[in-house]
């Protein structure tokens, strides 16, 4: 057996990291037409391991497989664990048909967080695309709770549709904040639809930045994050060092070990999947990778 | 002319700072601000209202300082697609600088909108005039042009889509 792979503060259930424990589902509710949000709650009442913004779970849904899952709720929410699920396959299709009650496997909580203690007295720049909005929540959710911490807090946030936009009255909610400003944008967008129209990359034209005050954090499809990047870096200024994503790449174990989600000289379980972008320059769009 | 619009009572004199507080004027000499105020007015238009319709002539432009508006392509037999919203900041069209002069789309307003109309002709002609102008006006459209290709090409990836 490797050896367990710790992150900083954060230290895994007591047991072998490889044994999914058993949960019940306590909750789930449906966010749109194919993504559900599951809350899940330990079997044998011993409260939910705690867990970093930024890091997600092994889920192993009986007779169907396991799968990485990012923590999309509140880390202050003690007993619980929150993930919110886009069905795209089979095992995404067997969670988001878990009903209250159901058990499941979990793992974890793995991986790397978003660096949340270093970017104090910062200004954030959230922009997330699609169902990357879950694993920034949790980012979100400690921004406005430890509010004095943190300068502004801006959220830009694209989906494909109307329709698939998730978290939508939150989003307003966080708006409403003090120093805070939230956009969305939809890539196609009916007649009857009134916001923004436009990939998420044209929000950035309303903002007003201060460049060496401002942290990046950005999750979504990859090529999203490329051109997310490029405008930060090339029209706005922001430096590589500033600016953090979190990627995504087939995964088994989950502790570094398998070598299933080997990124260049990384595995993305353990040495992310929260990055500096510093570090995966030169490796971000490379064929093959 | 455009259609449906109101047109304001402020005098030539009062829009030059307007323009040059618009983000696609900033920075631009004073000297140039002068020249192109002589081709401004004011205009309002109301929710549902089209700026402009795909086909017909191109004789402005607008600088958008207030509003939404959704550019919209048309399509037989289907509903028309929103392929971009602008708003305050923007500029809505660049076809009144390149022949044939016509819209490629149409422009319908969303939210109330107040704007700056320049008159293309107008326009074209102290272009001519005055190449220095001219070629100042064609970095700032080229520059727009290109950030609105990158959106575009991003766009048609469709990155969201379920499989993508
Ligand atoms: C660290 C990490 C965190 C993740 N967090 C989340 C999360 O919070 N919520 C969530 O819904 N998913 C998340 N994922 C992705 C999720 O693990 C995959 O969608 C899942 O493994 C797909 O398994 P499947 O059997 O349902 O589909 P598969 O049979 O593996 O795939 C079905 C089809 O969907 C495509 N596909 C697979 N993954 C995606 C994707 N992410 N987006 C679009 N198409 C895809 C495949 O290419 C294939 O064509 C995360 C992945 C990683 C590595």
């Amino acid at each position: 057996m490797p050896p367990t792979l710790e992150q900083p503060g954060i230290s895994h259930a007591a047991s072998d990291p490889m044994r999914p424990e058993p949960y019940f589902v306590a909750s789930v509710s449906r966010e749109t037409h194919d993504t559900f949000t599951l809350s899940v709650e330990p079997a044998n009442g011993v409260p939910a391991a705690g867990f970093a913004p930024g890091q997600f779970s092994m889920l192993y849904v009986f007779g169907v497989g396991e799968l990485p899952i990012s923590i999309s709720g509140d880390p202050e929410q003690a007993g619980r664990l929150t993930y919110t699920v886009r069905s795209v396959g089979p095992a995404t299709q067997a969670l988001v048909s878990r009903v209250t009650g159901d058990w499941l496997g979990v793992r974890g909580p793995f991986g790397a967080a978003w660096p949340l203690e270093a970017v104090r007295g910062k200004d954030v720049l959230i922009i997330a695309g699609g169902i990357g909005l879950a694993p920034l929540r949790p980012a979100i959710y400690h921004i406005l709770r430890h509010r004095d911490d943190y300068v502004r807090l801006i959220v830009l946030y694209g989906a494909r549709s109307p329709g698939d936009l998730l978290y939508k009255k939150e989003l307003a909610a966080w708006g409403r904040s003090p120093d805070t400003q939230v956009l969305t944008t939809v890539d196609y967008g009916g007649v009857n639809w009134r916001g923004r129209v436009g990939v998420v990359t044209t929000l950035f034209r309303h903002l007003r930045m201060h460049p060496d005050k401002t942290v990046a954090f950005i999750c979504g499809p990859e090529i999203m994050m490329r051109y997310v990047i490029t405008e930060l870096e090339e029209n706005r200024g922001v430096l590589a060092n500033d600016i953090y994503l979190s990627m995504e790449r087939n995964m088994k174990c989950a502790v570094g070990f398998c070598g299933h989600c080997q990124y260049g000289p990384y595995f993305i379980c353990k040495d992310g999947p929260v990055f500096c972008y510093q570090k995966l320059r030169g490796l971000l769009g490379k064929h093959e990778l | 002319m455009p259609r449906q619009f109101q047109r304001g009572t402020t005098s030539m004199n009062s829009l030059e700072p307007i323009l040059a507080k618009h983000p696609f004027f900033e920075g631009l000499d004073p000297a140039y601000l002068k020249l192109l105020v002589g081709c401004a007015s004011n205009v309002r238009f109301d929710p549902g209202a089209y700026v402009i319709r795909q086909g017909e002539g191109a004789s402005h432009f607008y600088l958008i300082r207030q509003g939404r508006i959704a550019l919209e392509t048309r399509a037989p037999q289907r509903p028309p697609i929103v392929i971009e919203t602008l708003e305050e900041g923007d500029i809505l069209g660049w076809s009144w600088l390149i022949p044939p002069y016509l819209w490629r789309f149409d422009a319908r307003i969303v939210e109330p909108t107040r704007a700056i109309a320049l008159d293309g002709k107008c326009l074209r002609m102290k272009c001519d005039e005055n190449h220095d102008l001219g070629y100042e006006l064609l970095k700032r459209f080229a520059h727009i042009v290109t950030q609105r290709l990158q959106a575009t090409r991003l766009q048609l990836l469709d990155v969201y889509a379920p499989n993508a």
